[in-house]
């Protein structure tokens, strides 16, 4: 691969200053908001997210960028965004990013509260906002969560939301009492979630359940 | 019958219909045989002439090629042997001053020594003074006997004897020292002996050296002689040496390129610390590791800048051509600046040592597991090794210069011979190919007749039953051409 590299380089080298200025820098960095629901008898699943955050962490590369939000009762606000950031150009100084958003995460785990209602699409319509405005080529929402929506009566979400070119992967849906009572619940909600992503014009829609099948997802 | 084709004649058999066409079409084809053969013979030369005109201009291009080629390469060669020449002549020239100089030395010691000899052979030469005369005498008076026991007489005697006895002695004590210091010059004589044993055997070497120097030269002078001429020797000599050539610089700079290959690993990492790591050029070049390459095609450049100021490669005539001063500076600067690289590249090596190390020690923390304990000195030694690596790899790259040349020689040659390789099979392909097109030509004419071989039989004996005169020219028949 490194050879393949070195050559490529090398022959790449004379049309250098030509393609110098037709090369798009954002196409080539990745943006992770990684979405945890933090409600309901969901909140004990928190410690698993951390895992995530530490995989993601070991994954992505200087000039990356990474957010990690909660999922609450209202989810569409900045405020719920725990930790974020787009990693220096320098690997020593995206290295140091990288402990700190650790370490901030760590103390959300520690610290995570149930909350009563569990506001999904807004977490959504928060990250896309957040991926759109780091430009970066590649845009990924992963949503830790059972992904059953419950929303307050004053919560209004049941408009079309804009997900153009975003890949949407639904990590650790656990599944619920009533899904174990009747399967097609949890198979009709995980559906229905998979229309309403690919209305929003999503890139892709995924399940993982098994943390270790996000590394190919990732890479791909 | 709505489904049987337009020309089928007999519905349900197109074989039958075929044929009726066929026997229908046949004297149309008769009365159009002359003007067919025509087109057949003609499409045949289109294809064979252009084909055959290629083939004569690729061959014409190849032996134009083949003289170009060989012109450059006894020029090549000439220009070589003139310069083996002259080194050998430089050679000889320093040889015989330095010989040549010693020369009176080496000729004052040889006749030093000589003469030291000659005289120590002169003095060796001197023998001991003979016995005296009157030892006759003594043995006249020995021989007296004592006549009636006279004791006057007997006493006279042994006076005599034993005077004589004290002579004899005295005689011979002096005889021995006499020997021994002619013992001792011969002793003295031993070094200088060896001495100027030593001196000519020098003077042989040199003599040989010399002679060797001189045959060489002989050889050397014969090879340029053989260039001059132009003679197929030569030419085969050269190109062999040419190929030789080639295929080990190929060798060397593919070693050299697997060199380039480990410095840029050991430099691409710790550039995405001073340009970015997530920065791209193209789609999937970094800047990081153009970067690298940039500093890695400098370094080269250097030591090429470096061998040529050092007269040893000779790719730039123009850095040949520079004032001596400004050689030595620019010889100079060359190495200062690849001095400079070489420290980068080991402050780099150095630092991608410490991000691989930060990387792993944040990996180890992400993945919650206990860091390795440290080796201490023998965990310094990657880390030294690839410094080490770092500053020695730009001066092992400048040494490309000399490869790099022969090869550029010699791939004018060996490309050339390829070149005219190339051309000839191409011309013996389209020849074939011509040939090919002018026998389908005449394969395809055999083939008409063939076909319409019932009236062409028609003719024949239409012909015989005629009486014989002047035969009527039949249609579409040529002159001396078979039915």
């Amino acid at each position: 691969m490194k050879r393949r590299r070195f050559v490529l380089a090398l022959s790449a080298l004379p049309a250098l200053a030509l393609a110098a200025g037709c090369a798009d820098q954002r196409a080539h960095t990745h943006a992770v908001y990684l979405l945890v629901d933090t409600s309901g008898t969901y909140a004990e699943e928190v410690g698993k997210a951390q895992l995530i955050v530490n995989y993601l962490l070991g994954t992505l590369q200087p000039g990356d960028s990474l957010a990690v939000a909660r999922v609450r009762s209202r989810s569409f606000s900045e405020k719920d965004i725990i930790a974020k950031a787009t990693f220096d150009q320098r690997p020593s100084q995206a290295n140091a990013q990288k402990r700190v958003l650790r370490d901030q995460v760590e103390a959300f785990t520690g610290s995570a509260r149930s909350s009563v209602y569990t506001d999904i699409t807004g977490g959504l319509i928060q990250g896309a906002m957040f991926l759109n405005e780091t430009g970066a080529g590649k845009k990924t929402i992963l949503i830790f969560s059972d992904m059953q929506e419950e929303l307050d009566k004053a919560a209004v979400r049941n408009f079309p939301i804009d997900l153009k070119d975003i890949r949407v992967v639904a990590v650790n849906v656990v599944k619920l009492k009533t899904d174990n009572v009747d399967p097609r619940r949890y198979l009709g909600r995980l559906e229905d979630w998979e229309k309403r992503v690919v209305a929003a014009g999503a890139r892709e829609w995924r399940v993982i359940n098994d943390i270790e099948h996000l590394d190919a997802l990732l890479k791909s | 019958m709505a489904d049987s084709p337009f020309w089928v004649i007999w519905p349900g058999n197109p074989a039958l219909s075929a044929l009726l066409w066929f026997v229908i079409a046949m004297p149309f084809l008769y009365a159009a045989r002359a003007p067919v053969h025509g087109l057949l013979r003609s499409l045949g030369a289109l294809a064979n002439g252009p084909l055959r005109l290629a083939a004569r201009t690729l061959a014409a291009t190849a032996r134009d090629l083949r003289e170009r080629n060989r012109a450059v390469l006894f020029a090549q060669g000439r220009e070589e042997t003139a310069e083996r020449i002259g080194r050998e002549f430089e050679r000889v020239a320093a040889l015989v001053k330095r010989d040549l100089e010693g020369y009176p030395a080496l000729q004052r010691k040889l006749l030093d020594e000589i003469t030291r000899v000659e005289e120590d052979y002169k003095k060796c030469g001197e023998v001991p003074p003979p016995p005296p005369d009157w030892v006759e005498a003594v043995s006249a008076v020995a021989k007296i006997k004592p006549v009636n026991g006279n004791e006057l007489v007997l006493r006279v005697l042994e006076e005599i004897n034993d005077s004589i006895k004290s002579i004899h002695e005295k005689t011979l004590a002096e005889y021995r020292r006499a020997y021994e210091s002619r013992h001792k010059i011969l002793d003295g004589f031993m070094p200088f002996w060896r001495s100027l044993d030593k001196t000519l055997a020098q003077a042989d070497a040199r003599m040989t050296n010399l002679s060797d120097r001189a045959a060489s030269i002989d050889a050397q002078m014969e090879r340029y002689e053989m260039i001059v001429k132009k003679t197929d020797r030569a030419e085969h000599a050269l190109t062999t040496s040419a190929l030789t050539q080639f295929f080990v610089a190929t060798l060397v700079l593919a070693v050299a390129a697997g060199g380039a290959l480990v410095n840029f690993k050991l430099i691409a990492l710790p550039m995405s610390e001073m340009v970015g790591a997530g920065d791209y050029l193209t789609a999937t070049l970094r800047t990081s590791e153009v970067a690298a390459l940039v500093i890695i095609f400098v370094e080269a450049a250097m030591g090429l800048f470096l061998m040529e100021t050092l007269r040893i490669t000779h790719l730039f005539p123009k850095i040949h051509g520079l004032p001596e001063r400004m050689r030595k500076r620019m010889m100079w600067t060359a190495f200062v600046l690849l001095l400079c690289l070489a420290g980068i590249e080991a402050a780099l090596a150095l630092m991608r040592d410490m991000l691989i190390a930060d990387k792993q020690a944040l990996l180890q923390s992400l993945a919650a597991t206990q860091a390795a304990a440290a080796d201490g000195w023998i965990g310094r030694i990657p880390t030294v090794g690839q410094m080490l690596l770092g500053f020695i790899l730009p001066f092992a790259l400048a040494f490309v210069a000399i490869p790099l040349e022969s090869f550029v020689n010699s791939a004018r040659t060996v490309g050339g011979a390829a070149l005219v390789v190339l051309a000839r099979a191409l011309a013996a392909a389209l020849r074939v190919a011509g040939n090919f097109f002018k026998h389908l030509s005449r394969v395809l004419v055999t083939l008409y007749d063939i076909l319409i071989v019932l009236p062409l039989i028609a003719e024949r004996w239409v012909k015989q039953a005629r009486p014989a005169g002047k035969p009527p020219r039949v249609a579409g028949l040529h002159a001396g051409e078979r039915p």
